[in-house]
């Protein structure tokens, strides 16, 4: 199994494409500092016994006034910018890779279907397709999580805030896969390893699964790649527009709203070190998700 | 080819019946509306008196009819938060959005498809990596990030720039303008390069795709193979090839300028319809969103339905029936 | 006047440098054929893309010398290499669909590339145009020169294709399989018009082609190459009636013949890729010999007609329908090889699917060894036809998941029709039978990437055979393969054959494949039966006028 990664083409594209690898360095190493954020981090944001306000604006280390407790500086709060970063880009990675996820499954699952049945079915998933795009995605999550708002009780809102969040994103997205997943199936029904399963009498569902599915990651893997990277950027603009999470539990997007105060003055370092990571997070995914758009790309080979 | 153009003007109006629908069910079950019209003072017989004069009491499918009826007159209701027609609300609002998301689909246009098609022809160059680099940032900046950095560059650390609101309209018959003044330019330019910069990444790339597939096709290595000039078979051939998909995208595209216009307004405190929209959210004046909603779904139809006929008028695979 | 000498083109790759044409010496005269020919990867497309100068990147002429005329193609500057090509050198590709732009009109393409090359005024350059396409035998050139490329049928499209490489009065035309995506009638049109051509504007052609009926048919000199080497090379009669070469030998026994039913091809041991079959596997033998596949089941269609909904073009009116089939019946008498021949279009493909259960007919009954055989919509998952009747495939590249290893492809037939239940049992069986098509037992944990065209055909007659098939359908099953590949694949099928019993259909399009196939013969045109004959009467005496026009248009040896 490893043997034929490591010798496959897409591999040794990946060995000789220095962007690639230094983009899939950085989001390992983002994804392992979320993970562990709570082994790792020495304070903890949520925890309003781990910091003081007497720390409150201290600029990073290298600058006057820094303090090497705090490499990055701390917040308004004294919260340190390092420990609050890892653990927002957790909930930020979390969100995003469980909508991706969501999404992923919703969009396949309704695009091999509507692809390999055709017909009636396919029509009726095409045309809500259709309305989806006429609500580009961060008018539906918005509109989700104003759904949310009028129906759940405000109690209940905040305790569910992150899984409205997720719904929301995820429901954005899924139109990309249940498009993709379709063309390809239209393409790979016509082939003959197809025909062959469905001349033998095997169930739709294994055909879809067992057959089709494998033969059409490539695509969906991209696309993967790329919504978990719009699915990230579009939880940091909900979350900026205030619409998103409540600033006591801080993804990457709050960070940077709470920042925004500190544009005009001279705190540089609320603002930008949030912004600054959150930027290196989605290049690092996309130039991934590039890479994979080339190396899937079998004209380029 | 009239069929083509039936066909599509049908899916439209189903998109647009979905939307109203859309709008309708948030209207008649997030929330109560007679609750949020009336105050805790109200007795419960004129609640009832209200909830009949608004017709709630009607079968579902009539409500719908006439909530749809409504729509079409342009009645669109009244505001739960400031009780006032949301028609007005949004049509004071329409221009600011629009001539914001034109400005920003131009820039986006005029810099993202020669850039794009400079990089397929030059995909190895220096010139080529640096734009393809910088896109593939510009594509992973979220556009508020963008808006902030704009601000922090020209409206504070250069102050050039006014760094919020919309200054200089002028009014032409309940239109308000920003293109007939100098200040109006001004405070025009970076919300509309904040909300330029993402489409323009993706028009860049997708022009760039497109125009590589084109050129690995047969049809160019024949045009090659007979010596035609490098210039028509990167002008006329390579790049009407190109277009035919990539006006199909753009104008899926506008529906992003839209979405993201509601970010660009909410940084810049442009008074747009986006803006209005994020406050509805946040109060939950129902009416308001679904009148959105509906408002920007139309605009998304109208769009995609020039985009069908340009279509047409450039692919004569359209428009020419084949021989027997 | 074209010389090309030493001529060494290299691709660099991963693995190194990949030396696709070696030390290739030709020369072309005016108004001469030069015919290249050779099987998959013998660099003959390299060739023609060197002298023109478009070789794909990376690739590149390392050594040689190219000489037209008296330049010297290599020492051109690239602007220069280009003002060439059109003017002296032009090209034909092999597929008419893809190399017209869509979206320009004939003349539009027709008048640019004139004046791309000559001080021409538009309306002298229309009028050369039209001029230019009556002459190629497009009529009413004077109308049609305004359509699309769309507009025009295949053999239409490749005509206006060579008007193209023709209008600037090229030296030499490079044709790369220009017929290959043509039916035979387009094809021998095309042909002559090449040959005609060459005589009258004494244009030389540079033909490369698999095909050696084609070489035979129009080519002056030929050169015969294998893996970037020349084997053979000299006047067309001469190399084709008594070949030197030991591998132009080969390949021209591995040729069917129109004109004779052979019993086994000889095979050319060095391109021989794998044992011989059926002196392994004998564990599989007697497995299929143990089911019923030894007890051959016939096939009567009787009046199936197939409608395929066409492309509404208006509101108010319904979609017309295309008649894939008309009422066609057919009788496979158990044990015998029925052969379906007929041009694309015909219909023989989507009788194969009618069979098979892919494709609803609607109208029309099927019966397989007596008992009703349910068209697709009624035949269940568990009909037994779903076993008995097996198919292979024309593309082997494609007719095998890609993703999964030959084990889990060989073992699908077994577990489904509960044929095998114990997974050990299953694999020795598939090794078994790998064995008995002429393959080693280990490739049963590989992938099928990791092997050629032809052994992938090989896999799929194993899968095929591993549902103990008692009625085999076999599509164009090696159109996809060089001709000594396709000796063998056609060697198993007639052993298995043999054999087994089996009852066969065998589609195809090319009649000198099908007469060594098949006991009888039927011949659709147009989605109608033309004929059914004895294989033998048919190919001595066809009785329709239309299978005496197929069997004179087909290239022969």
């Amino acid at each position: 199994m490893f043997a034929r990664i490591w010798h496959s083409d897409a591999f040794w594209m990946f060995r000789r494409s220095p962007a690639a690898i230094v983009a899939a360095l950085c989001a390992a190493l983002i994804l392992c500092g979320a993970i562990f954020a709570p082994w790792i981090a020495q304070s903890n944001p949520y925890d309003l016994s781990s910091f003081s306000l007497m720390d409150g604006f201290l600029p990073p280390a290298w600058e006057d006034g820094g303090s090497s407790r705090f490499w990055l500086g701390t917040d308004d709060q004294g919260r340190d910018m390092i420990s609050s970063i890892l653990y927002g880009a957790r909930l930020s990675m979390l969100i995003g890779i469980v909508a991706m996820i969501i999404a992923t499954v919703l969009g396949v699952g309704l695009g091999l279907a509507a692809g390999y049945y055709g017909g009636r079915f396919d029509a009726i998933v095409m045309r809500i397709a259709d309305v989806q795009l006429a609500l580009p995605a961060i008018l539906t999550a918005l509109l989700i999580d104003g759904i949310a708002r009028g129906v759940l009780p405000s109690s209940m809102l905040e305790n569910l805030r992150v899984v409205v969040l997720t719904i929301a994103i995820a429901l954005s997205l899924w139109v990309n896969f249940a498009r993709t997943a379709r063309a390809s199936v239209f393409v790979e029904k016509n082939k003959e390893y197809v025909q062959a399963a469905m001349i033998m009498g095997q169930r739709p569902f294994r055909v879809m699964m067992w057959h089709i599915l494998p033969n059409i990651m490539g695509p969906l893997l991209v696309i993967m790649t790329v919504d978990l990277a719009s699915a990230i950027l579009l939880e940091a603009t909900l979350s900026f527009l205030g619409i998103g999470l409540p600033a006591d539990s801080p993804s990457l997007g709050t960070l940077i709203r709470i920042g925004m105060g500190f544009l005009l003055s001279g705190e540089w370092w609320i603002l930008w070190v949030p912004t600054l990571f959150l930027v290196i997070l989605v290049v690092s995914i996309n130039i991934l998700g590039d890479f994979l758009r080339d190396a899937f790309n079998p004209r380029l080979h | 080819m009239v069929y083509l153009i039936l066909k599509r003007l049908l899916q439209s109006f189903f998109v647009m019946l979905a939307v109203a629908f859309l709008a309708f069910s948030l209207f008649r079950f997030v929330g109560d509306p007679v609750s949020q019209m009336t105050g805790v003072e109200t007795s419960v017989e004129d609640r009832e008196r209200l909830r009949d004069e608004l017709g709630l009491n009607d079968p579902f499918i009539f409500q719908f009819a006439r909530f749809t009826g409504d729509l079409v007159q342009g009645d669109f209701g009244f505001s739960y938060r400031t009780r006032e027609p949301v028609g007005e609300m949004i049509a004071k609002r329409l221009p600011a959005t629009l001539e914001l998301g034109t400005f920003a689909l131009v820039i986006s246009l005029v810099v993202g498809i020669p850039a794009g098609i400079y990089t397929a022809l030059r995909p190895r160059g220096f010139v080529s990596q640096s734009i393809l680099l910088v896109t593939l940032v510009g594509v992973s900046i979220p556009t508020f990030v963008i808006g902030i950095i704009l601000i922090f560059l020209f409206g504070v650390q250069l102050a050039w720039l006014p760094t919020f609101g919309r200054n200089g309209t002028v009014d032409l018959g309940g239109w308000s303008t920003s293109f007939l003044t100098l200040d109006g330019w001004r405070s025009l330019i970076l919300p509309a390069m904040t909300l330029g910069v993402y489409q323009l990444t993706l028009t860049m790339r997708l022009v760039r795709a497109q125009m590589m597939e084109v050129l690995r096709s047969d049809y160019i290595r024949f045009a090659t193979a007979r010596g035609v000039p490098y210039r028509q078979l990167y002008f006329k051939h390579a790049l009407a090839n190109t277009m035919v998909p990539v006006i199909t995208i753009i104008g899926l595209q506008f529906g992003g300028v839209v979405a993201f216009s509601i970010v660009t307004e909410s940084v810049f405190q442009w008074p747009g319809m986006g803006l209005l929209f994020l406050e509805s959210i946040r109060f939950v004046d129902i009416p308001v969103m679904g009148v959105y909603l509906v408002v920007i779904a139309f605009f998304f139809v109208i769009v995609n339905l020039v985009v069908d006929m340009l279509y047409v008028a450039i692919d004569p695979r359209l428009r020419v029936k084949e021989a027997a | 006047m074209l010389d090309v000498q030493d001529l060494t083109v290299k691709f660099p790759s991963r693995h190194g440098e990949f030396t696709a044409v070696q030390d290739v010496s030709l020369r072309v005269a005016p108004g001469e054929i030069h015919g290249l020919v050779g099987e998959s990867g013998a660099g003959k497309s390299t060739i023609g893309a060197a002298v023109i100068g478009l070789l794909q990147p990376p690739g590149y002429v390392a050594n040689g010398r190219l000489v037209l005329g008296d330049t010297d193609l290599r020492s051109l500057t690239p602007d220069a290499a280009h003002a060439i090509r059109g003017a002296r050198i032009s090209m034909i590709f092999q597929d008419p669909q893809t190399s017209l732009n869509p979206l320009m009109t004939i003349e539009d393409q027709l008048i640019e590339t004139m004046q791309a090359h000559e001080d021409i005024t538009t309306s002298a350059a229309r009028a050369r145009a039209i001029e230019l396409l009556e002459e190629i035998g497009i009529r009413n050139a004077a109308d049609r020169i305004t359509a699309y490329p769309h507009q025009f049928s295949g053999g239409m499209r490749q005509r206006v294709v060579i008007a193209l490489a023709l209008c600037t009065n090229p030296e030499l035309i490079i044709a790369d399989e220009p017929t290959t995506a043509l039916d035979v009638a387009v094809q021998s049109k095309v042909l002559d018009l090449i040959r005609e051509l060459a005589d009258n504007r004494k244009i030389a052609f540079i033909l490369i082609t698999h095909d050696i009926g084609v070489i035979k048919q129009i080519t002056d000199q030929v050169t015969v190459l294998r893996g970037g080497r020349v084997m053979e090379a000299g006047p067309t009669p001469q190399v084709l009636d008594s070949p030197q070469h030991p591998y132009t030998q080969a390949l021209l026994a591995s040729v069917p013949r129109l004109d004779r039913k052979l019993d086994r091809f000889l095979v050319p041991s060095e391109v021989e890729e794998a044992a011989p079959p059926l002196v392994a596997g004998v564990d599989a033998e007697k497995w299929l010999l143990a089911g019923d596949t030894t007890n051959p089941v016939d096939l009567e269609v009787k009046d199936i007609t197939v409608k395929f909904a066409g492309q509404r073009t208006s509101l108010f009116r319904r979609a017309e329908s295309f008649t894939a089939l008309n009422s066609v019946s057919m009788q496979v008498a158990e044990g015998t090889v029925m052969g379906l021949v007929g041009e694309s279009g015909s219909g023989k493909s989507t009788l194969a699917k009618v069979i098979t259960g892919l494709v609803q007919p609607s109208n029309g009954t099927m019966t397989l060894d007596g008992a009703p055989l349910p068209p697709a919509r009624q035949r269940g998952r568990q009909d037994a036809a779903r076993r008995t009747i097996q198919m292979i495939f024309q593309d082997p590249y494609s007719s095998l998941n890609a993703r999964h290893r030959i084990g889990a492809v060989l073992g699908e037939p077994l577990w489904l029709y509960g044929l095998e239940d114990d997974a050990a049992k299953r694999r020795a069986l598939c090794a078994a039978m790998l064995e008995m098509v002429g393959m080693e037992p280990d490739a049963i944990d590989k992938y099928p990437h990791q092997f050629s065209g032809g052994q992938r055909q090989r896999i799929a007659v194993a899968r095929a055979l591993l549902a103990r098939p008692r009625f085999l359908i076999c599509d164009e099953p090696t159109s996809a393969l060089d001709v000594s590949i396709q000796a063998q694949i056609l060697n198993l099928l007639k052993d298995l054959q043999d054999r087994f019993g089996l009852t066969m259909l065998f589609v195809s399009h090319n009649l000198a494949v099908v007469r060594q196939m098949s006991d009888r013969v039927t011949v659709l045109q147009r989605g109608e039966v033309v004929e059914t004959s004895e294989s033998e009467a048919f190919f001595t005496a066809p009785a329709a006028p239309y299978s005496r026009e197929l069997l004179s248009l087909t290239p022969t040896l």
